[in-house]
Order: C-alpha cells, then sequence, then structure tokens
C-alpha cells in the first residue's frame, strides 16, 4: 500500500422515486398488494363517510355557541381575564422552559418556523368559526408571547446555564400563581373551586393529579424496594389494591365513602375528593413503572456509590433515581397520558368536566341529538392534549438522549487507539 | 478465635498494620462457604496483591474490607476502626477506603467531572471550588483532563477506567481496592491503567489488589497472597512467590497462568 490515507466508498445510492417506493413497500408481493387495496378500501370508505357526514348532515352550530361552556364552563364571564391571565403565565413559561432547554441549539430552524405558521393559522381560523375577535387577539398574542419569551430564555440560558435545574420549581410556582389567579385568590371574587367545569375542569384535575402523583409514586416505588418489612409490605399492599381496583369505584368511593368515613367537622370539596382518587390510584401504577425503572440500574452503581461512601439517601437521589426516571420517560408520559383521558371517568360520579359538560349540552332540548357533532369535537380536544404530551416527551427523549450518548464517537475512539 | 494470630508480615514488620482482618468467614445466602476464615494485615504503605482462580473468594473478600459484602464470623479492622454493622462506623470506613471496580461503574449520567467531584462534594461537605480543583488534579495525574466535561459513555474502557481511580482517590483515602481493574479491558489498554496504579503505588498509597496482571505483582508488590477455596494458601514476596511457591496449590495455579 503507498496510500496512507484509508480509502473510503460511499454507500450505493437508494432509489427515492416515488413510484420505486410504492413499487417495493406497496405492491412488493401478491399478499402485499392484496393488503394494500383493502386498506384504501376501508380507509377511503371510513373517510367518505365521515367527511361527508360533517359536511352535509352535521349541524356544527352547537359547538361555536357552546364553546365557552365547553372551554371552561360556568365560570363568571366577567372574571374571564382571570383564565387568559393565568393562560399567559403558563405560556409565557412554556416559551422560556423551551428557550432554557434549546440554549444550545437553534430555536426555529426553517421547518420549525413553518409548522409554528401552520399551527398559528389553523389556531386562528378553527378560533374564528368558534369564538369572537378579541379572544382571537388575545390567543395570537399569546403565541407571541410564547415565541418572545423562548427567545428571552434562550438568551438568559445562554449566561445562566445552570437555569435549567431550576426549571420544575419555576413550573411548580407557575403552577401555583396561576391557580390562586383562577381561583380568584389573588385578585378577589374568589371562585369555589367545585365550580370548575369544562376543559377548565379537566386540565385541573390531570394537572393536579399528575404532579401529586408523581412524587408520591416515586416514592412506593422505593418504599416496594425499602429494606425495612414494614414499609416494603405496606408498599406492595397499597399498589397491589389499588391495582386490583377500576378506577370508577376509587372515584365513587372518594365521593361517597370518605365524607363517611371522615368525622364531621371535617369538610372536603368534591373536586378535592375527585384528586385525591384520581392521585391515589395513578401513584400506584406510576410506582410500577418507577420499580421497573429501579430494577434497570446496574447493581454496580450502588456499590460505587456506597464504596464512595454515600449514605442510602444520596445513593438515591444522586445516582439511581436519575438513572431509573430517565429509562422510563416514555412509560411514564404514557401514564400520564391515560390519566389525563381517565379524568373523562369523572363524568360517571357527577362532575360536568369536559365529557359531562358536552352531556349538558346535549341534555338541552335545543340541541337535542347532536350527539356526533359534540363528541366529535370533545375527542378532538383529548387528541390535541395527549398528542402535544406525547410530542413533549419525544423531545424530552431526546433531549436526554443526545446530551448524552453511550455510543462512542469516532474522534474518540480514534485518540483512544 | 481468642488464641493469638501468628502474624507472617516479616516485611515492614516495624510499620503499623492499616488493614487487620482475623478469620473472616462468609457464606452466601444458599450457605455456601465462601470465605473459610481469611486473615491478612496490611501494613501502611503496602502494595498487597492477591490471585486465586475463579470463583476462590478473592474478590469477596476484599469487597468486605469496605462493607460491600458483609461478612458472618471474624474481625475486620480499618485504620482503627471496628468493622461492624453500626452504620456510622461502615459510613466512617468508606470514607477512608477508596474502591475500583471491574466494570468501572462511573455514573453515565453524570460528567467525568462530576463524577469525581460528587463525592467530596455530598459526603466530605466541601465546597465546589475545592472539590473541582482536586479533580482536577487527579484527572490530570491520571491523564484525562481534556476529557473532564464528557459522559463516560463518550471514553474507552481504559479512559473510563483510569476516571474510576480518579474518583476513589478524591475522597483521599488511606487505602485503596482494586478488584480486577484490568480484566474488563480490551488488551491494548491495560497498560494505560497499569501505569496510573504503579505511579499510585509509589506515592506511598496502601493498595490491595485483585489482579492476574503478574507483570504489575512482580513489578509493584510488596507481597502477593494466593487464595484457593475460600483460604489463603501462601502469602510470600514477589521474588518468592513466582520463582519458588511453597504449596502445592500456588504451583498449580501458576503452571495455569503463566503457560
Amino acid at each position: 500500500m503507498t496510500t496512507t490515507t484509508p480509502q473510503f466508498s460511499a454507500p450505493p445510492t437508494r432509489q427515492t422515486s416515488i413510484s420505486a417506493w410504492a413499487k417495493k413497500n406497496l405492491f412488493g408481493d401478491w399478499f402485499n398488494t392484496l393488503l394494500t387495496i383493502v386498506s384504501v378500501l376501508v380507509l377511503g370508505w371510513v373517510l367518505t363517510t365521515l367527511l361527508s357526514w360533517a359536511f352535509t348532515s352535521a349541524r356544527w352550530d352547537v359547538i361555536p355557541s357552546n364553546f365557552k361552556l365547553l372551554m371552561v364552563g360556568r365560570y363568571p364571564v366577567n372574571l374571564l381575564w382571570r383564565i387568559w391571565l393565568s393562560l399567559a403565565v403558563i405560556m409565557g413559561l412554556g416559551g422560556f422552559s423551551w428557550g432554557v432547554l434549546s440554549r444550545d441549539t437553534r430555536l426555529l430552524d426553517r421547518r420549525g418556523l413553518i409548522m409554528l405558521g401552520i399551527l398559528s393559522a389553523t389556531l386562528v381560523l378553527v378560533l374564528a368559526l368558534l369564538t369572537d375577535p378579541v379572544s382571537i387577539a388575545i390567543s395570537l398574542g399569546l403565541i407571541i408571547l410564547l415565541v418572545g419569551m423562548a427567545f428571552v430564555g434562550q438568551q438568559i440560558g445562554r449566561v445562566q446555564p445552570q437555569l435549567g435545574t431550576w426549571l420544575p420549581l419555576l413550573w411548580l410556582f407557575g403552577f401555583i400563581v396561576s391557580y390562586a389567579l383562577v381561583r380568584g385568590l389573588i385578585f378577589g371574587a374568589p371562585v369555589r373551586l367545585d365550580d370548575f367545569s369544562g376543559l377548565l375542569l379537566t386540565l385541573f384535575a390531570a394537572v393536579v393529579s399528575i404532579v401529586l402523583s408523581f412524587p408520591l409514586g416515586v416514592l412506593l416505588a422505593l418504599g416496594r424496594r425499602s429494606e425495612l418489612p414494614i414499609i416494603r409490605w405496606l408498599s406492595v399492599i397499597y399498589i397491589e389494591v389499588i391495582r386490583g381496583l377500576p378506577l370508577i369505584t376509587i372515584l365513587f368511593a372518594s365521593q361517597l365513602l370518605v365524607p363517611l368515613a371522615l368525622p364531621g367537622y371535617i369538610r372536603t370539596g368534591r373536586v378535592v375528593r375527585a384528586l385525591v382518587g384520581l392521585t391515589l390510584f395513578s401513584a400506584a401504577y406510576l410506582a410500577e413503572n418507577v420499580r421497573g425503572g429501579l430494577q434497570a440500574v446496574p447493581r454496580g452503581q450502588t456499590e460505587a456509590a456506597k464504596a464512595l461512601g454515600m449514605n442510602p439517601v444520596l445513593t438515591t437521589s444522586l445516582i439511581v433515581l436519575p438513572q431509573a426516571l430517565k429509562a422510563v420517560i416514555p412509560t411514564i408520559v404514557g401514564q400520564f397520558i391515560s390519566l389525563f383521558k381517565d379524568t373523562s371517568l369523572l363524568t360517571i360520579v357527577g362532575f360536568a368536566e369536559l365529557l359531562g359538560m358536552g352531556q349538558t349540552v346535549l341534555a338541552n332540548p335545543e340541541y337535542l341529538g347532536r350527539n356526533g357533532e359534540v363528541l366529535l369535537f370533545i375527542g378532538l380536544i383529548y387528541f390535541l392534549c395527549c398528542s402535544a404530551m406525547s410530542w413533549a416527551s419525544r423531545r424530552l427523549e431526546k433531549q436526554l438522549g443526545t446530551a448524552r450518548p453511550t455510543v462512542l464517537p469516532p474522534d474518540v475512539a480514534g485518540e483512544a487507539a | 478465635m481468642t488464641q493469638p494470630q501468628i502474624e507472617t508480615t516479616d516485611t515492614k514488620a516495624s510499620a503499623e498494620p492499616i488493614i487487620t482482618a482475623k478469620n473472616v468467614e462468609k457464606w452466601y445466602d444458599n450457605n455456601f462457604h465462601v470465605l473459610k476464615g481469611v486473615s491478612l494485615t496490611v501494613t501502611k504503605g503496602e502494595v498487597v496483591v492477591v490471585m486465586g482462580p475463579s470463583g476462590s473468594g478473592k474478590s469477596t473478600f476484599i469487597r468486605t474490607f469496605n462493607a460491600l459484602e458483609p461478612y458472618q464470623k471474624g474481625s475486620i479492622e480499618i485504620d482503627g476502626i471496628q468493622l461492624s454493622h453500626d452504620l456510622k462506623n461502615i459510613d466512617a470506613i468508606r470514607r477512608e477506603v477508596g474502591m475500583v471496580f471491574q466494570q468501572f461503574n462511573l455514573f453515565p449520567h453524570l460528567t467525568v467531572l462530576q463524577n469525581v467531584t460528587l463525592a467530596p462534594k455530598w459526603v466530605r461537605r466541601w465546597p465546589k471550588a475545592k472539590a473541582e480543583e482536586v479533580a482536577m488534579q487527579l484527572l490530570e495525574r491520571v491523564g484525562i483532563l481534556n476529557q473532564a466535561n464528557k459522559f463516560p459513555g463518550q471514553l474507552s474502557g481504559g479512559q473510563q477506567q483510569r476516571v474510576a481511580i480518579a474518583r476513589a482517590l478524591a475522597m483521599q483515602p488511606k487505602v485503596m481496592l482494586f478488584d480486577e481493574p484490568t480484566s474488563a479491558l480490551d488488551p491494548e489498554m491495560v497498560r494505560e491503567v497499569l501505569d496510573v496504579m504503579r505511579t499510585l503505588a509509589s506515592s506511598g498509597m496502601t493498595m490491595v489488589c485483585v489482579t492476574h496482571e503478574v507483570g504489575f505483582a512482580r513489578e509493584v508488590a510488596d507481597r502477593v497472597v494466593l487464595m484457593a477455596d475460600g483460604l489463603l494458601v501462601e502469602e510470600a514476596t514477589p521474588a518468592e512467590f513466582f520463582s519458588n511457591p511453597k504449596e502445592e496449590r500456588s504451583k498449580k495455579f501458576l503452571s495455569q497462568i503463566l503457560h
């Protein structure tokens, strides 16, 4: 060999034309072709039926006339600004976190910009059909706030990189502020928690039970692995009993049995009792997910921590939990998504959350028989919220994954050899 | 156990012992008798290499020194602290005893620098600046300074093991235990780790190493100990052990590893 540089050969170019792709993936063999034809037929039938219903016989006026009711329920109209303000807090915080987390990358590449444009345009269009111009203007303002705060967050994040670790605390604070705003604890005229309804109640119930069930679930998972038998048994009993019960029985129990069991002078609101039920239920499942993550952390990690003189609390909080939780982000988010959807069961125990409010609307003689329209709209809202959560989880995973690659990059491998 | 032990340490007899293990016995949960009464005394600044076939209990033995493995009978004293079930004693001993593992066991979610500073910051309660200063010195000593902000997964095996040594040293231990530190390494990376261990030994650190590296044992060890079937079979200087072993079991073992 006379050359010192290694010879690289390019990989064979791949066929990228649509017809070639279709031939390979859709009509590869007779079975594949059959599957393609059947799927297209079924899909086509479903879509044409749905669309022809949606554009001809469906009477969508039920949605705009009840839009406010479905969103915030019976929240006093003259106090709606408080909800907008708390939304602004959340959006601002969201943008700020987005900026801080992507301090090392570009905030919006061309694709992101296009996505944002499409999303805002769709939002404005949909809102134009559903609500008044003022709300549309405020919504647009909120999007601008989001992007603006993202740029602010990026700039601050570059100066103060350790800010990232404080974000959860900031969020907790943000939630408390927006809760206080909506409840009217800050600017007078309080609204009772039990008067929350519509999407507002759905979101409130989901967020609170997610935030509360997370630490409880982690504690239960740790308890189940505890070396103290009492703690371990209690955790096991709790987890297995809850997992053996349907959520709906727990919700009924929290509504009907808890007031009977508690002494008369302790009064709990209905929403609070429902939240307790949801939280206790979700915590048990979360505990099992987290336990899976704990088992995935190799024993050598604990041994190394012990050998360095770290006590069990330090070992768990600094070594084991961070690795365990990172490993189960997808399952935990899955759990949160299903908890979010499970809040619809509150309808059955008599709450007017999003689905319950839909039932209320349908019970109105004026809108009799509009089940399809209302349920489809509600389903769409659930779908949007859930896909937003799973999108955020994928982003989070990517963020954590790319920051810590486990494969050896070529330059390091070369250096080490 | 009340009868006085006959100490075989004639080298550095005047130096004070830092590890005194007497008749250590251990059974695994399945009643397997893994340590059948092992005694060893290591004096300050001494380098002891523990050899033996796999399953002889050598790793288990040195892991009893920092209570990673509990034992049922006998006694272990490290730097004047009796190793008992008292958690305070265990923590006190672990602060003085550093350990390097076969599988490195670096914390994958922390950078190299964070790996090294974590225990000094949280266990020794050093301020961040001091912990980082000490860490950087150690990383320079093991030749990893330019990798300080990488994650363990980005380093080669040899580099990871050198970080692991720096991490153990950051606690400024009085004794270092090495549990087959080169066994999981690719052949071309063994040397860089042994070099670091050599330098450490010449700096006067007390070391107990479980290893199969004959060259290292010959050159660096003050004493070589052979364990087989849960017993300490022979204890000798490396020169004696490798050229003129007394016990049949040692001859058999040496014939197997020296080919």
